[in-house]
């Protein structure tokens, strides 16, 4: 076994345990810690695929600003910090069945396909050639401006929402 | 790449073992004579009134969503930062309009006055 792989293997495992951790939490403030450890071990398999830009928006995105956001959000509903909620409610059995079908899907999706690495190694300067595209008119420049258009839409319903109370 | 890496992985490490290897140290050094007043919730000092699960105010979501929606934009323009000098002007006009609309989205968010501290 490669270092690579016994990596692969130590941070899958943080990503599973700590989703495992996220569901079975008693206290939903440990479930949203559970689920910043599960984003961390995902950061850690992006520089495994050699994508270390995606491993940083990563590790900015979601463990910096949602994970925030998470807390803030479960520390702004009245009662959610106190109370230990039962793991399971009245829908338990039928989250059971979607889970597994998805499960099912997932499984044998990765039987099927022909695992081909791609051509070639990653390429030099890779996230300049992702900046080129995505200001490219036969690249992504639409889905780039229509980005912050979203992002503005988001900033000004959050302000709205919060002002009306 | 990933030999680039080693470095951070070290730094993780021993960020990983220094904060196990305080907590224990002092744990085992500590004197161990605990009393109610002892236990009490450290607050800057002063007696600790009320209850440790206060509720927030909504305010404080409105800082973390301005924060993760300008986090978001510094991912966005990461990259096209760095293919600055092979971009023709066409592009970088298009990152600046990227940049002037949530621009915008700042000068509305000042406006309504949702960034004051209450």
């Amino acid at each position: 076994m490669t270092l690579q792989q016994i990596l692969f293997f130590i941070f899958g495992a943080i990503s599973l345990g700590a989703g495992v951790g996220v569901v079975t939490a008693r206290k939903l403030f440990h479930a949203a810690l559970w689920l910043l450890l599960a984003f961390f071990g995902v950061a850690g398999l992006y520089v495994l695929l050699e994508a270390p830009f995606f491993a940083a928006a990563q590790l900015f995105v979601y463990m910096g600003a949602i994970g925030i956001l998470i807390i803030f959000a479960i520390m702004l509903t009245r009662g959610m910090m106190r109370q230990r909620h039962p793991r399971a409610n009245r829908q338990w059995w039928l989250a059971g069945i979607l889970a597994a079908l998805f499960l099912a899907t997932f499984v044998r999706l990765a039987w099927q396909g022909p695992w081909t690495a791609p051509a070639g190694p990653v390429p030099e300067n890779s996230l300049g050639l992702l900046g080129l595209t995505l200001v490219d008119p036969g690249g992504f420049a639409l889905p780039f401006e229509v980005a912050s258009v979203l992002l503005v839409v988001a900033l000004i319903g959050a302000v709205t929402i919060v002002r009306e109370r | 790449m990933l030999e680039q890496f080693t470095f951070v992985g070290f730094l993780l490490v021993v960020a990983l073992f220094l904060g196990i290897f305080l907590i224990s140290l002092s744990w085992l050094l500590r004197p161990k004579r605990p009393s109610p007043r002892k236990s009490e919730i450290y607050e800057c000092g002063l007696r600790p009134h009320g209850e440790p699960w206060v509720r927030f105010k909504a305010q404080y979501y409105i800082f973390a969503l301005v924060f993760l929606i300008f986090d978001v934009e510094a991912v966005f323009l990461f990259p096209w930062a760095l293919a600055y000098n092979w971009l023709p002007f066409y592009a970088v006009l298009e990152g600046v309009i990227f940049i002037l609309l949530l621009g915008a989205a700042l000068v509305y968010v000042w406006r309504k006055g949702a960034l004051e501290w209450m």
